[in-house]
């Protein structure tokens, strides 16, 4: 009788403390685009080396052409507020908040860097993902014939 | 879960370089101080070294009342001068008087570009650093804010900026606590432009003051310009070799 009441007792702790666990971890945001192929995991582990080392042949030698830019990563990884429009690094539902929150973990990025996706006009089309090759290549022939 | 490499190795920069295309570099040295380079296929390095990109303003055509450029500079990048000694300013007008005579003149000023920058000398950090191109830029990654650089510069044209700011430009990315200053719209000249926001907008005022271009390349509006009139250079006993050049001063 006293063994079946301790099973129940761990029983009914190890459910509480799964609910709790699924309740603490942090619910990551889902993206839209293409997902990464190198996979979530390994992106969530190497993101910020990644984005340093673009972020130094954009700012060193002027290539933009690179793979991970922080314009492409606040575009897909936009949350949208109740709004409809895409929140800002000050809420709390921000995508690297979600996580950098719960590892309080402080990211100032968005001291310089706009938080929200650029605007889709033609000063940032190379901000475009590779989806919009059509896109890319027209412009790419326009400044042929020019 | 498939995790199969998590760790970030050299090679894997070095694959992603190479997939990129446009930093893939080959240099071979064939003898001391004699390399063969190659360049990957796909888009060249932005930056190029060949190039050495340039302003020519003539102060002659540039009346006292118009601040186009100014105007202009502010839009693209979101900086807001308000007047305030604390206040950011890429580009400003200056009014240069003949004491004897009166004579009035008004040019912008900015940063001017140097070959040999006393900001990059003095930057402990590297953050203030020159583009192969000859465009100098703060690296606002690296800056700590000393301001070392502004307290350098023989024109005043750098900035420090003291206060938080939201709704940065994505192209232009600015923020609280490090130093900044004309970048000659980089982000455009990248794109393949080949203009910058004070120049366009000095056109579309019709007084045509302002000249960019490769002053590398013999062939282009400003080297012409610069071969057939008269210009200088400000504070030109400094020795600097400045990027920016004024004409009728
Ligand atoms: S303020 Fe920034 S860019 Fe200027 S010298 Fe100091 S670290 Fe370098």
């Amino acid at each position: 009788m006293k063994r079946l009441f301790i099973a129940t007792l761990v029983l009914f702790g190890l459910a509480v403390g799964m609910t709790y666990a699924a309740s603490v971890y942090p619910e990551i945001p889902k993206a839209t685009g293409e997902p990464h192929p190198e996979g979530n995991e390994y992106w969530r582990i190497n993101h910020m080396d990644l984005l340093r080392h673009d972020r130094d042949l954009t700012v060193r030698d002027g290539i933009r052409d690179t793979d991970a830019s922080l314009a492409g990563c606040v575009t897909c990884h936009a949350v949208n507020g109740s709004d409809g429009q895409p929140v800002t690094f000050k809420s709390e539902d921000y995508f690297c908040r979600v996580c950098h929150d719960y590892v309080a973990v402080r990211i100032d990025c968005f001291q310089c860097h706009n938080s929200i996706p650029p605007k889709m006009d033609k000063a940032s089309l190379m901000y475009k993902g590779k989806t919009e090759t059509f896109e890319v290549l027209l412009a790419y022939i326009e400044g042929l014939s020019k | 879960m498939n995790i199969p490499d998590l760790k970030l190795k050299g090679a894997e920069i070095h694959r992603r370089d190479v997939l990129k295309g446009g930093a893939a570099l080959a240099t071979i040295t064939l003898a001391p101080g004699v390399t063969l380079m190659a360049m990957g296929n796909g888009v060249a390095a932005a930056a190029n070294p060949g190039v050495r990109w340039g302003l020519l303003i003539d102060a002659g055509k540039c009346p006292s009342d118009c601040s186009a450029c100014v105007t202009a500079c502010s839009d693209e990048h979101g900086w807001e001068n308000n007047g305030l000694p604390t206040d950011p300013q890429w580009i400003r007008k200056v009014t240069l008087r003949d004491k004897e005579t009166g004579y009035e003149n008004t040019l912008p000023v900015m940063c001017q570009h140097c070959e040999n920058p006393p900001c990059v000398d003095v930057c402990p950090t590297g953050a203030s650093f020159k583009r192969e191109d000859g465009i100098v830029l703060v690296d606002r990654h690296t800056c700590i804010g000393c301001r070392y650089c502004m307290m350098a510069c023989p024109f005043k044209a750098r900035s420090f900026l003291a206060e938080s700011i939201t709704d940065q430009k994505p192209y232009s990315p600015r923020g609280k606590g490090t130093v900044e200053g004309c970048n000659m719209c980089v982000h455009k000249l990248d794109r393949g432009d080949g203009t910058t926001a004070c120049v366009e907008a000095c056109k579309a005022t019709g007084y045509n003051a302002m000249i960019f271009g490769d002053m590398n390349d013999p062939e282009s509006d400003i080297s012409k310009a610069l071969a057939s009139y008269p210009s200088i250079e400000l504070r030109a006993d400094l020795g600097l070799n400045l990027g920016v050049r004024y004409q009728n001063i």
